[in-house]
């Protein structure tokens, strides 16, 4: 049997992909711009460096409810030289931030907790220096069933 | 009311990082769900801790919507003298959990 593709089928077909690949980035640009604005916010629109950041996370999480996170930064945390505050920034959550903590010139700037994810998205961890500069990292978490409850 | 449980070592070497590990029962609202007729369920998490050690703040931390319910949180301080630590929690509610220990520094 012999099949006919109509051109107007075809070009339909590619248009709607067209348009859908139009759609995507522009909704991930919102999120980001809206974790970027938030940032802003934060560390009084410092930029931030790449480096000095780690954000361990699992590459996929089964269940976005719990997500285990940890965080720390390359700093001898000495009164000189200490991390003053690591915001926690999850860039496709319905709200982005997550955390932040403050931390004093004592122990090491490492902290471990669990957070929800609504889907597979980049997580941002950026950390603010006693000497005024600011550090990031970053990290992709694909999510297999999203946290948000519904 | 909630139920914290706290992990600190009860003796250190000066000088000595030590982990203090975490957790409390609270549900952490997030105030993103809807219930079964479709309203939203209005936020209720814990929205800040804090921790003193010797009565000062060494540690504190804001936590939003996103912290997974029964929040568990480890991080670590330096022994520096013998005293209390005391962690604090802060409900959206207006109420304050508190829990802590001891360490003694040699």
């Amino acid at each position: 049997m012999k099949t006919t593709v109509s051109r107007r089928t075809v070009l339909a077909g590619i248009g709607a992909a067209g348009a859908a690949a139009a759609l995507a980035p522009r909704v991930a640009l919102a999120d980001k711009a809206a974790a970027d604005e938030y940032l802003g916010k934060l560390t009084g629109g410092t930029a931030a460096q790449d480096g000095k950041v780690k954000l361990k996370l699992p590459q996929i999480a089964e269940n976005g409810n719990t997500v285990q996170f940890t965080v720390t930064v390359d700093s001898p945390m000495t009164p000189e030289n200490y991390v003053k505050t690591i915001h926690i920034v999850a860039e496709g959550n319905p709200a982005p931030g997550v955390a932040s903590f403050h931390f004093t010139p004592t122990g090491k700037p490492e902290v471990t907790m669990r957070m929800r994810l609504s889907k597979t998205q980049d997580v941002r961890a950026v950390a603010m220096l006693s000497d005024g500069s600011v550090w990031q990292g970053s990290q992709e978490v694909k999510v297999t069933i999203g946290g948000c409850g519904g | 009311m909630p139920t914290p449980r706290v992990k600190i070592p009860g003796t250190a070497a000066k000088g000595e990082v030590f982990e203090i590990k975490a957790t409390i029962d609270h549900d952490m609202e997030s105030g993103q769900r809807k219930n079964k007729e479709g309203k939203p369920i209005p936020r209720k998490i814990i929205n800040k801790f804090v921790v003193t050690y010797a009565g000062n703040e060494v540690f504190s931390a804001d936590w939003h919507g996103a912290i997974s319910a029964n929040p568990y949180i480890s991080f670590f301080l330096t022994a520096t003298e013998s005293g209390p630590i005391e962690l604090k929690w802060m409900d959206d509610d207006g109420s304050v959990y508190t829990a802590g220990g001891a360490i003694t520094v040699s």
